[in-house]
Order: C-alpha cells, then structure tokens, then sequence
C-alpha cells in the first residue's frame, strides 16, 4: 500500500507539472519576460504575485510556469532520444553479437565512465547555450543504461530459443527485433525511460544553473536560481519555489519510476512491501 | 496401549497452520516421537511436511502463522513458551538440517568458524577450544582432512561434503532431536547413501530421536522405524516402516508406492503415478472417505476431519 | 593479485584513449577558441598577423589527426599541453585543484555513509514499519533533490542567517567551511545508500545461511553481527566506491556554488572562456579518477570475497 500510495502521488506530482506546463499561457497572471517593472522587484509572496517578484520585477509564479514548458520538453524529448539510442544499440549488439556487440559495450563503458554533466557540459560548449542544443547534449548523454539493458534482455530472449525458432520460419531479422524482442523490453526501458526523464530535468536545470543552458531572460528553473542567488538575501523566494518546482518535478517522475519498475517486477514487490 | 511405552520426546496434537485465517496449510496434524526413535514424514510437494518441521523449529516465515494446535517437547509446551526459552533449546537439544546444501551455510566464513559457533553460545566455550572441537566434529562426520577443511570456505566443498558439515553443526552439541528436511535431494545419487548412513549412524550412537522429512519412501525406510504419510496437510496414515510397503492401508499410500521409480521398468514413476493418483483422486470423490487416519489398530477418524 | 592489479590498469588505457578521442574530436568542432575570443574586437591585419601567430604556436593550424598525435604523444610522457588562457602548462592549472576536489568527495561521501548506511540497515530490520516507510520516502526526496538548490537553502539558512558557518572560500585544513558543500553534495549518495543498503539486508535476511543461523539458536544482535553484517558490506563497499567515483563529475554544480576551487569549478570556468586544453585535460583527470576507484572497489571486493578468485 505504501508503493501504491508513491505511485499515486508521483502521478499526480508529474500531471500537476504537465498541466502547469501546458496551461501556462491561459494560467499565468504575467508574462515571464515582458512584464518586468522594477519598481515592485523583489516583493514577497502576496496576491499580486502568489511567489513574490525577482530582481527585475518579474512574477515568480508566471516564471515557474513557463519554465515549466522548458523542464518537461528537455525531459521528455532527451530522455526520448535516449530510449532511442540506447534501445537500437543495444538490441542490435545483443542479436547479432560479434564485433559489433563489442564495439557497442565498449562504447557503453565509456560513455560510463564519463560523468554525465561533464560530457553535456563539453558538448553544450561545443554547440553554445539554447534548447535545441540541451536537447542533443542530453539525448546524447544518458542512453547507456538503456543500452545495457536492452542488450542483457535481447540476449536471454535470444536464449529462449523463439528468436531460433522465429528465424527458421523464416522471419526477418528487422521482424524478429520488431515483434519478438521489442515488446518484452518495453518494460524496463520505460521504467529507466522515466526515471531518466528526472535525471534529465535535473540536468537541464544543473546546466541553465551554470549559464551553459537556457539563457534568461527565457525562464528556466536553473537559471532562475542562478539569478536568485544574488538576491538570496533580500528576496529568499525567489530562490525558494524554482528549485521546489526542480524538486516536485523529479520527485514525481522518481516515485513514477519507481512505481512502474515494482509493478514490473512481482519478486522486488513483494520484497519491498 | 501405550503404557509399555516411555513419555515420547516430541508430541505434536492438532496442529493447524495457515496464512491468515483464510488460507490452511496444516489441517489437523498429530502424531508423537519417542526418544531415539526414527520417524519418517513423507509426502508429496506441498503435502506440508516441511512445514511441519519449520513449525517444530519455530522457524515458520512471516504470513505462515500456527493456528491452532500444540507442539510438546519433553513435556515442554514449544508453543506456549517465551521465544527466548525457545531460542536456547534450538540447536542445542533440537536441531535441523536443510534441504540446500548450497546455499545453507554462510559463504563469508570458514567452516571450522560456523562449526564452532555452536560451542560458543551454547557450551560457553572460548573460541580457541571451540575451533578444536570443530575439527573433531569434522571427524565424526567422516570428512577427510578436518584441519585443513575447517579453515577452507564453503565454495570449496562439495554438496555431500557441505551437507556432512550442516550434519555436525546440527549435532554438535548432541541433540535429543535432529530434524532432516529433505537432507539429500539435492545431492548426487551417488552420495545420497553416505550421507543418510552417516546421519543414521550418528543418531543410533548418540540416541537422538529423527524426524525425516522426504517425499521419497526409500530413503525413509532405510532409516525409520514408523512412517506417517501426507496428503494436503493431513496425516493420513502411520505405520511401522515394515508394513507399509507390503500393506499400505490407505489409498493415498498405495498411489504414493506405486509412483516410485522403479528400476527395470520403462517409464518409471510417470505413467504409474498419474494413473495410480487418478484412481486414488476418483476414490476419494466418490466416496468422501477422506480423511481417515489409518493405523494398525483400524481406521480411526481425524478430529476435524470432513471440515 | 599483482597479476589483477596489473590487469586491470591495462584494461583501463583503451578506455582512457577513447575519452581522449571523443573529447578531442569534439573540441576539434568547437568554430572559436579562447584564441579567437581574445581577438573578439575588431579585425585588422596587426590582429590576424597575432592570431596566425598565435594558432601557430599552438599549433592549431595542424590537420586534426596531427594535432591528435602530438597530443597523445604528449600525454604519454605526462604532458597535458598548455592552457590558452595563462600559458603555463595544463598540468599546473589542475594540480592545485585536485586536492580540494578529493577532499570534498571523501567528506560528502562519508556523510552519506554515517547517515545512509545505518538509516537503511534500520529500516531493513523493520519492513513495512512507519520507520521504514518514513526512511524510504526521505530516500527518494534525497534523490530527487536538486543539490544545488539544496546547497542555496543551507546557505541561506546556516551561513547567511545563523551565521554559523562560511558560505564560500576554502581554507586548507579548515572544517567549517566544508561542512556545507559537503552537506549539499552527499544528499544524493545518502539517499542511494539507503536505499542500497535497506535493500541488500533485506535479500540477506531471507537468505538460506540465516535461517540456518536462526536454527542454530543466535540470537538476533550476533546473527546481524555476525552473519548479515559482512554479508551485505560488500554491497555497500561496492555502492559507495562507484559514488565516490561518480561524485567528482557530481560536484561541479556543488563547487561552483560554494566558490570551491576544485576540478569541477575550473571545468565549468575553462569551458565558458573555450580554454581547451585544460578542458580536455580535467575531464580526463575526472574520468582517471572514476576508473581508479572503480579498480579500488574491486579489488576490495576481491579481498572480502573468498569466492572471488584474483589472478
């Protein structure tokens, strides 16, 4: 009951920031770029402004919306890549073996042994700050262990024999991964695919945090905090509900993660409960 | 009937055993060992007899509670006791062995260690002297070369060697009652008789009463004096271990013998268990006559049995 | 076990010259360098005479398999290049730096073990309590943390307002003024910890040898000492030697944060002026000190685990 009260709350955690994402155009009070006024900077929480205004005068409440947009698009489409990258190679390594298998798990430790924000930091230095460059850095990072277990699982169903057995009917190859491996791995890669989409927020905020990522004055919760920490004195909330926002947003699609992988999983279930 | 015979050593009354109140297990079981004697529990998969051992032990699992019943040992109340008394009487006057070899002992630590463990908490001894009557209870289990395989690990035994050393530790510190969960079916066919001769031979000379749990007959009969027989979590029948083979009373019993393996025959076991068991299964239906607990002296119906 | 030791540092050289590759190769991409920035005002012939000559004596006007060459050559005899931005040679620029970057990640790393471990062997021995529950949800917290957010909040809190400790700057030998960043950066690996070693006490209770231990007739203090203890310390040794491996790239955020002058402070410094070499030359420090502790950890492993064989 605890796991499914997790899997509750991170559902609801990940729908709240969707919606907040979606609907911030309809729902913000301010615009998160053009309604600067520097008269009423740095004002705390009140009705006017639910989170108080920034250095520049703009709403924090608006801000974290549109910001938002920012997280879960870098989220969702990196950790999409990842899938992507991770699925192909390794299935691919996993069914025709030989060389290729090699090169691909080799590739893999390395990419394992290179921090993930290092390498996106070198990459983001290579094709300078903005979104679509977050998007590739990051689709490029984090698909390894997605790799690794495609390939572990390609490999026991290669085992299984009904890949055998599918190839004397005479199926394809491109068939055979298409039908026959595909699904049975859809499980973990989502579950890795979701916790990846926390670890990519994270991320993407690490990096804007850095001044590598999203440039203000575009909102993005990193850059956000980066700003903040010059006020941290005098306007202490507008560091305080970016990162909340960082930290409900990964905290959703941890506990989501989570939730999913115990749901797979019937043996860690009832370990854990 | 019984007056001629001592106060048994372990007297189970009754004992039911289940997960919640919905789920049974055990449904009634009962039935007495007396000191030094061999009593065989035999059955199929699932029949509960490992359980009933694990019950003995009070080494049941979270959701598997007893449910009702009594376990006597020594005239003690096993179940009614603090679980601390209970703590000290296992391993020192009842112990047990697994069915797993394998995976039973502790990969981390030496055999003569995990040996000696049991002189030190239950004789008190210091390590030194423990670790020296370690290597003579490798001796009594006949395993060659004990020092050097007192400081060897347990990866570097083999199963009937490992199961030799679960077989000292358990009668370390002579036991009045060794129970044996399935000790050799997970080892070789060619060790099995060595093993069960040693623990044979052990027992006899020490007096230690047996409990031997296993599906197969032939192991139990090379070793027991009286068999009961299990079926879904009852006793269905008892009986010397002599006149079970060439009497077996209850038709579950029957379709138990008839399933065995035997050599010469083509197909051993499959074909004549699933034919026997149906005949037994269509019995059963047909008559409600389940369960009676059959013994020499005549049917005699269980309590609770019907329900 | 020298034949292991050997071994396996053989096995990390393909590994490192990969990195070497990889990160060459997209540095080579990169249309400026810290070169090209110096020369950001106007262009004349004085300017693109210095920037010739500039890029020659870095030799960047060599085709890039050349330029890989000298570089591998270079890092063969410990050569790391020379830094763009103050001409001294790289190796120079990162060695001040390594030290307080070690230091950070032992100290973050030992505050999650002395909060991590127990806290996951506690809520082990109780499962499905209010204890275990509570313990798993701070986990989860702890890894959906953003630690430099986290870091900001301590700030403000311990150094800011109570004034209790320093908010920045590092003083050799000084306590005070790592306890924050340290605080900070092993949220995270607490939080694994725990849940590792919740995990891994779980799968040894269950395990066949502690039944057995319980049928021996131990008592619950001696079997966990005596039996589940050791057993699961490999699995925690393991968890926390890959963290610390890990928790060097980790701390660039961390670093920044807390003006601690580490390798991830000067990566992040190095990349926004396009300094290549020292770029190039702190990620392969990072990426040596992941494989180093990696091979420490197994042979660790190797060491308590009489079933492993070495050699």
């Amino acid at each position: 009951m605890v796991l499914r009260f997790n899997f509750t709350l991170g559902l609801v955690l990940v729908v709240l920031v969707v919606l907040g994402a979606i609907l911030a155009g309809h729902v913000a009070p301010y615009d998160p770029i053009m309604d600067a006024d520097l008269m009423s900077s740095e004002m705390p929480p009140s009705w006017e402004h639910w989170m108080g205004t920034d250095g520049q005068g703009r709403d924090v409440f608006s801000r974290v919306l549109y910001g938002a947009r920012v997280s879960l698009t870098v989220g969702l489409i990196s950790q999409l890549i990842n899938s992507v990258i991770g699925t192909s190679l390794g299935v691919s390594a996993g069914y025709f073996g030989g060389w290729w298998d090699d090169f691909v798990n080799g590739l893999t430790n390395v990419m394992l042994a290179i921090p993930s924000l290092v390498f996106a930091l070198a990459i983001m230095a290579v094709l300078g700050p903005g979104l679509p460059s977050l998007l590739i850095a990051l689709g490029l990072t984090n698909w390894s262990w997605t790799c690794r277990i495609a390939r572990s699982s390609t490999l026991s169903l290669k085992n299984q024999g009904f890949v055998q057995a599918a190839k004397t009917a005479g199926f394809g190859d491109l068939n055979i991964m298409r039908t026959q491996i595909l699904p049975n791995i859809l499980g973990p890669v989502l579950v890795i695919a979701t916790l990846g989409i926390g670890g990519a927020v994270l991320s993407e905020a690490a990096l804007s945090f850095l001044g590598v990522g999203i440039r203000p004055p575009q909102p993005s919760w990193g850059n956000m905090l980066s700003d903040a920490r010059e006020l941290i004195r005098t306007a202490p909330w507008a560091a305080i509900f970016p990162g909340l926002a960082i930290f409900a947003t990964v905290l959703g699609f941890n506990l989501l993660g989570d939730g999913l992988r115990d749901m797979l999983d019937p043996h860690m279930r009832t370990r854990k409960a | 009937m019984s007056d001629l015979l001592p106060d048994p050593i372990l007297s189970v009354r009754d004992l039911r055993l289940g997960i919640g109140s919905s789920h049974r297990i055990l449904h009634g079981v009962s039935f007495d060992i007396l000191p030094g004697e061999a009593y065989g529990l035999v059955g199929e998969s699932g029949s509960g007899k490992s359980v009933t051992g694990l019950a003995i032990m009070g080494l049941l699992k979270r959701p598997l509670t007893v449910t009702g019943g009594t376990i006597h040992f020594q005239g003690r109340d096993l179940l009614g006791m603090r679980p601390r008394e209970r703590r000290q009487l296992r391993g020192d006057r009842i112990a047990m062995v697994f069915q797993e070899p394998m995976t039973a002992l502790n990969p981390l630590v030496t055999i003569g260690r995990q040996i000696a463990e049991m002189f030190v908490i239950h004789r008190g001894m210091g390590w030194p002297e423990a670790r020296r009557k370690a290597v003579e209870a490798l001796e009594s289990v006949r395993v060659p070369a004990p020092e050097e395989r007192a400081r060897a690990y347990p990866h570097q035994l083999s199963g009937g060697m490992r199961q030799r050393v679960m077989i000292a530790i358990a009668l370390a510190c002579r036991p009045d009652l060794l129970i044996a969960d399935e000790p050799t079916t997970a080892l070789d066919v060619t060790v099995q008789a060595g093993v069960l001769e040693l623990m044979a031979d052990l027992c006899r000379a020490e007096g230690t009463a047996v409990l031997l749990v296993s599906h197969d007959l032939g192991v139990i009969a090379n070793m027991c004096q009286r068999v009961g027989v299990m079926d879904r979590g009852r006793l269905v029948e008892e009986q010397d271990t002599r006149n079970i083979f060439t009497n077996p009373l209850h038709p579950y019993t029957r379709g138990l013998l008839a399933s065995r393996p035997r050599l010469g025959s083509r197909e051993p076991g499959q074909r004549g268990r699933l034919t026997e068991l149906e005949e037994v299964v269509a019995a059963k239906d047909r008559g409600r006559d389940m369960p009676t607990l059959i013994t020499p002296r005549g049917p005699r119906l269980v309590e609770g049995a019907g329900a | 076990m020298m034949r292991f030791i050997l071994r396996r540092t053989l096995q990390m050289i393909p590994t490192m010259l990969a990195v070497v590759l990889i990160i060459f190769v997209i540095f080579s991409v990169v249309p400026g360098s810290f070169i090209t920035s110096l020369m950001s005002e106007g262009r004349n012939a004085t300017n693109a005479q210095v920037l010739t000559h500039l890029n020659e004596q870095f030799g960047l006007d060599q085709p890039l398999l050349v330029r890989l060459w000298n570089y591998l050559w270079g890092l063969a005899h410990f050569d790391l290049g020379i830094s763009y931005r103050t001409r001294e040679p790289v190796w120079n620029v990162i060695e001040p730096r390594l030290w307080p970057s070690i230091k950070l990640a032992l100290c973050a790393m030992g505050f999650a073990a002395v909060v991590g471990i127990p806290l996951g062997f506690l809520a082990a021995l109780k499962p499905g309590s209010v204890f275990d529950s509570g313990t798993m949800v701070v986990a989860v917290s702890g890894l959906s943390l953003p630690e430099f957010w986290f870091g900001l909040l301590l700030m403000y809190v311990f150094a800011l307002n109570l004034g209790w400790l320093p908010s920045f700057g590092y003083q050799p030998g000084s306590i005070r003024h790592i306890i924050l960043p340290a605080i900070a950066l092993g949220v995270s690996p607490m939080a694994l910890l725990a849940r590792t070693t919740r995990a891994g006490v779980l799968d040894v209770m269950n395990a066949d040898f502690v039944r057995t231990a319980r049928a021996k007739g131990l008592a619950e203090p001696r079997l966990v000492r005596s039996h589940v203890a050791r057993n699961v310390l490999v699995l925690i040794l393991t968890t926390m030697g890959l963290q610390i491996g890990a928790l060097m790239g980790q701390a660039i955020v961390v670093e920044k944060l807390f003006s601690w002058p580490g390798i991830g402070s000067l990566l992040v410094d190095s990349v926004s002026v396009r300094d290549i070499p020292v770029v190039q030359g702190a990620v392969l420090v990072i990426v040596l000190w992941f494989l180093v502790i990696n091979m420490l950890v197994d042979i660790t492993y190797a060491l308590i685990d009489p079933r492993i064989k070495v050699g």
